[in-house]
């Protein structure tokens, strides 16, 4: 197999293992290629990319961009908040003006589910989806199992559970569906109020105590919560949220074995890591940060490889 | 579907032997050259040449490395096939070394052209040449020459030249044959 069966990367559930073994044996060789003195190829050196984000980004923004560069493409760059958005113009618009400029891919962070897919019908280009919503986030998912995989050598058979605000996490679904696509065994962990009601029909487990679900992982992968996205108070305080759902040293001397942990990031240190977790030799944080550029390079250099000239 | 066989294991063994021995006339005891194989094929011939050097010619300390070319090519998305990287290893500093990199069949230069932009992503040799066990004259798309070559062959445009290495195809003997392309 040396192609994706997509034409583009919407989410996780559009992908099938052989896609995701592609994904991670090309972005080996990326992972090679950014650790050489020069780290920069150029097979995407006739492609333009636009990095839409209509919602604030950090590090996905910095990542995207940077594999870009290292891919030798032309790169673009918007943010909703200095845009004609808010003048009122519609999101085909806003795109097939842009493509009008002649941008082969979109790489595109939007506050609203299924933006992607809604924009790959409607305009002719590449879309990458860099987060939609609370939908899913896969080039993260991606680089957490490739991370997984690095670390523990694979990601089938392995427990992995997932921590703290589910509900509104995009970084949760695509996780689930790409860990149950690889064999993993995958529980998620939260108060009640943040664990989205169906959630175990997707094939996982889920559990309320921290201390269970770390006994029971090889790998804890901890999510932020997104106070950004709460209309209403889901737990009494962030204190009580952090004495329940935070991981500390001492938990994690507790436990029976040594687990992995992962964090997206932005971390909130205190809240659900502590500072010693979160840089103690347990962490794999910005191995998952080095991973997420790899990762990047290589979901861009198989998408560009489906743009025939 | 027509085959020509054009050397035998035998020719092959004793054309790879020339080549080494032409590599010690100008690099002595290679302590200040390395060899690349070019990825995917040329590290077949690149091991058998460091093979010969080590063993047969008691060289000592011979660097050798393997380069994948696959993110430098300038055919990227025209072929109808994407094009699936291979593994780079190259665990030495080639500044200021003498380079010879290594490929079995020299065709219209453009591998030598992509392996001649990637290199250089690791630093900047002294010398780069070139060795290759067929050299398809009258082909090439680029002023590109090898300095060392095993066999030259006149091969038409629809016609491949293909090398079967005994360790890849779990064959008793290495064979190079001329082939129609559409085989």
């Amino acid at each position: 197999m040396s192609e994706l069966s997509v034409d583009h990367l919407l989410g996780i559930k559009y992908l099938n293992t052989s896609d995701i073994d592609l994904i991670f044996e090309t972005a080996d060789h990326f992972k090679e290629v950014i650790n050489r003195p020069i780290k920069k190829v150029p097979s995407l050196r006739d492609i333009t990319i636009a990095n839409l984000f209509f919602e604030n980004s950090t590090r996905t923004k910095l990542s995207f961009e940077l594999a870009e560069k290292r891919l030798s493409a032309d790169v673009i760059n918007f943010s909703a908040s200095q845009s004609s958005v808010k003048k009122g113009e519609t999101l085909i618009d806003t795109v097939n003006n842009i493509l009008a400029m002649k941008v082969d891919m979109v790489v595109m962070r939007h506050p609203n589910p299924g933006a992607g897919i809604f924009l790959s019908k409607h305009v002719d280009a590449k879309i990458i989806n860099a987060g939609d919503g609370a939908h899913e986030h896969p080039t993260q998912a991606l680089l957490d199992s490739y991370s997984i995989r690095e670390s523990l050598g694979s990601v089938s058979g392995k427990n992995v559970v997932i921590v703290g605000d589910i509900l509104h996490s995009r970084v949760a679904l695509s996780n689930i569906y790409a860990l149950k696509l690889q064999g993993a065994n995958v529980m998620v962990c939260g108060p009640k109020t943040l664990l989205p009601k169906y959630i175990a029909d997707l094939g996982v487990t889920v559990e309320t105590n921290l201390k269970k679900a770390l006994n029971w992982c090889d790998v804890a992968n901890m999510l932020r919560v997104q106070n950004e996205r709460m209309d209403i108070s889901y737990f009494p305080s962030t204190r009580e949220y952090a004495m329940q759902y935070g991981v500390t040293k001492a938990i994690l001397q507790g436990l029976n074995k040594k687990i992995t942990i992962m964090h997206p990031g932005p971390i909130n240190r205190g809240v659900e890591i502590t500072s010693d977790v979160a840089d103690s030799d347990q962490s794999i944080i910005l191995n998952q940060v080095e991973n997420g550029v790899a990762v990047r390079m290589a979901v861009m250099y198989l998408i560009a490889s489906k743009i025939k000239r | 579907m027509s085959q020509k066989v054009l050397l035998h294991a035998k020719e092959v063994k004793i054309i790879l032997n020339r080549l080494a021995c032409q590599l010690i006339e100008n690099h002595n005891d290679f302590s200040n050259t390395v060899l690349i194989g070019i990825q995917p094929r040329g590290a077949f011939v690149a091991k058998r040449i460091a093979d010969i050097l080590t063993i047969k010619h008691k060289i000592t300390n011979l660097d050798i490395g393997f380069l994948d070319i696959t993110f430098y090519r300038d055919d990227f998305r025209r072929g109808d096939k994407p094009l699936k990287a291979n593994t780079t290893e190259i665990n030495f500093v080639i500044d200021g070394k003498n380079v010879v990199f290594i490929d079995d069949v020299l065709y219209s230069g453009r591998s030598v052209r992509a392996a001649l932009t990637a290199i250089q992503s690791f630093g900047r040799p002294s010398s780069i040449e070139l060795l290759t066990l067929i050299d398809r004259r009258f082909s090439r798309h680029l002023p590109i020459q090898p300095n060392y070559k095993g066999r030259q062959v006149d091969a038409i445009n629809n016609e491949r030249v293909v090398v079967n290495w005994s360790d890849e195809t779990n064959s008793d003997s290495d064979m190079v044959y001329i082939t129609n392309k559409e085989n």
